[in-house]
């Protein structure tokens, strides 16, 4: 019995070895192919991207582990010599962050709001706030747009941002976590005195210290990776973030890609690797749409 | 005289009682005035705090959206003619649209069983008690952060014509497959999808396992249970509302999957790859307002009647094991 037990488990890490290889090895190709100079990239996957910039095309694609000379080229390529990716990589970070720091702000106080004072009014429109989380984007997109255009921030930054801070997805969660907190601490303040906001930002929010940096992690990781609302509420090339240009930087420079797309991928791994106790927090209080 | 006074007394007792009375009811009245008025104030300092965020999701999502409803039943932005379901015939006759909806259909529906099952899988694994779970639960979340744009490429020298599954295929002697340029082509999207969102899915599945009483699973141990028996009469029955927001999550996801496929193959892909919001982008290109707001509200009230049944389900199956 116990051999067999002993037997199962083994199968089970096995398993998950497999399962853990696959899940971690395009991160690690690209990494580890990032390093590489543009004739070694060409070489080995010239074949993919039929880019025959002359020197040496294996016939065969050589998916490559480890590059055969370490080189800092690529980025130094992307990086320094040619400031135009730079832009692109700020451009992602002015449309994200605005959109993440803002977005918790009302948030916290909406979620306040939702946890201090029930009734049938509020909690109609948390239930409406719900049904506007689980909207796909092909839905919200066309009032974002509309209002958009009224407001005259079509093509700019705002297009973008303004919808963004106000998304109900932050809202929704925060309202969980603080839920939470008992209530006879509010109740307590209050009997002593204290007024609505100090209630809020003296015993709501510190409590919520770990759900706001796991919510903004969630957010981050959203808008960081965000396509489709460039791709048409900012026309102007200029101004796209490094997720949408990345896509268009493929076909001709490929080692310059890789290394871009490390660089798009070291703020997200970064958040990860600090805040992943916070993070799956956040994600397993994000587990129920009801109560 | 005596009777006389009693009935003085008595009367004047009866006064006092009225009084008091008369008292009670005030001071009754004045606390339901009071109760309304704190209630009153209380309505004000919730709108007060809930206003930013109303007033944005109403200027930004809500009132945009009468307005979309509104240019769905309308023949045109300057006529303003009233023609009610007009535009939602054209859009179901449209052939663009009807290939962009089944594309997304069919994707949503292979996608998201296999999403919720996986993930699953995964996470009941991680329960057996293995060494280093929680490394391999770190191994299976990263994909969630790295953005879809930075691992495109790998899928492309994975996946592209001359690549390396090709290589592998023709080690067997098989033909090689052009993947993005075939039928095939939604098996290369569908394995990037579940790459990325597994395990945003596998941590609601662990939170929900963790919810299961232990001592359930004990009874169930001692009595001999077998693992089947106690995964579909405990485990699964306790998963329910999981399963139900993991389902709800991975559609939405499966929507979005028109990122994947523009970084993998741009603005014109392989038919079958043409998803909903690739319809949606050529729209906007061409401005046509009315068969846009026709496909927004088209698909909010198949969100509103999926969502509506899933919960629905949800409530009929699961129902048992709640509170």
């Amino acid at each position: 019995m116990k051999k067999k037990r002993y037997f199962s488990r083994g199968v089970m890490f096995l398993l998950c070895l497999i399962f853990a290889v696959m899940f971690l090895m395009p991160t690690v190709l690209t990494i580890t192919n990032s390093f590489m100079s543009e004739a070694e990239i060409n070489a080995n996957y010239g074949m993919v991207f039929s880019t025959t910039t002359g020197g040496y095309v294996s016939k065969t694609v050589n998916l490559k582990f480890i590059p055969d000379k370490v080189t800092l080229s690529q980025y130094i390529d992307g990086l320094i010599k040619s400031p135009e990716y730079l832009l692109k990589l700020w451009n992602s970070i002015f449309l994200v962050l605005p959109i993440v720091i803002f977005q918790l702000a009302i948030a916290s106080v909406a979620a306040y709001s939702f946890t201090r004072w029930r009734g049938k009014f509020r909690a109609f429109i948390f239930f409406f706030y719900v049904i506007l989380m689980l909207m796909p984007y092909q839905v919200t997109l066309v009032p974002n747009y509309l209002v958009s255009e009224w407001l005259g921030i079509l093509n700019t930054r705002w297009a973008i941002i303004l919808p963004g801070i106000f998304a109900p997805f932050s809202v929704f969660l925060l309202t969980k976590f603080m839920r939470r907190i008992p209530y006879v601490q509010i109740e307590a303040a209050k009997v002593d005195g204290a007024g609505e906001w100090d209630i809020f930002t003296k015993i709501c929010l510190p409590q919520c210290r770990s759900a706001l940096y796991s919510i903004a992690i969630l957010v981050f990781i959203d808008y960081w990776n965000m396509v489709e609302q460039p791709l048409i509420l900012l026309e102007d090339a200029e101004s796209q973030p490094l997720s949408v240009f990345l896509s268009s930087v493929n076909t001709g420079e490929v080692g310059l890609a890789f290394a871009l797309a490390v660089v798009y991928m070291i703020p997200t791994l970064l958040l990860f690797l600090h805040g992943e106790e916070y993070l799956i927090e956040g994600i397993a209080h994000s587990g129920s749409v009801k109560g | 005289m005596i009777w006389l006074n009693r009935i003085y007394t008595s009367g004047g007792e009866l006064a006092s009682e009225c009084e008091t009375e008369r008292a009670t009811i005030n001071t009754m009245d004045n606390r339901r005035r009071q109760r309304n008025k704190t209630k009153r104030e209380d309505f004000f300092r919730s709108l007060c705090f809930l206003m930013p965020s109303l007033l944005g999701v109403g200027v930004f999502f809500i009132l945009p959206f009468f307005v979309v409803v509104y240019y769905s039943m309308i023949d045109g932005v300057s006529s303003r003619n009233f023609v009610f379901l007009d535009n939602f015939i054209k859009l179901l006759d449209n052939s663009a649209f009807k290939m962009a909806a089944k594309n997304t259909l069919q994707f949503s529906f292979t996608a998201v069983p296999l999403a919720v099952v996986l993930a699953m899988g995964l996470a009941l694994m991680l329960e057996c008690r293995i060494p280093g779970k929680s490394r391999f639960r770190t191994f299976f979340l990263s994909p969630m952060m790295v953005p879809v744009a930075s691992v495109v490429l790998i899928w492309q020298v994975l996946f592209g014509y001359n690549g390396t599954i090709n290589e592998f295929i023709m080690l067997f002697g098989a033909d090689r497959i052009d993947w993005l340029q075939s039928d095939y082509c939604q098996i290369v999207v569908l394995i990037l999808f579940l790459w990325k969102n597994l395990g945003y899915n596998m941590i609601l599945f662990m939170a929900g396992l963790a919810n299961i009483p232990k001592e359930l699973l004990e009874v169930a141990d001692v009595e001999g249970a077998s693992e089947a028996y106690k995964f579909f009469a405990i485990k699964l029955r306790y998963l329910s509302p999981t399963v139900l927001f993991v389902t709800i999550l991975s559609l939405i996801n499966s929507f979005k999957v028109f990122r994947e496929v523009y970084l993998l193959s741009g603005d014109y892909p392989y038919e079958k790859l043409y998803m909903l919001q690739h319809f949606m982008n050529n729209t906007f290109r061409s401005l046509d307002y009315q068969k846009l707001s026709a496909a927004a509200v088209l698909m909010a009230l198949f969100m509103v009647g999926l969502i509506a049944f899933l919960f629905w389900a949800e409530d009929r199956f699961g129902k048992d094991v709640e509170g």
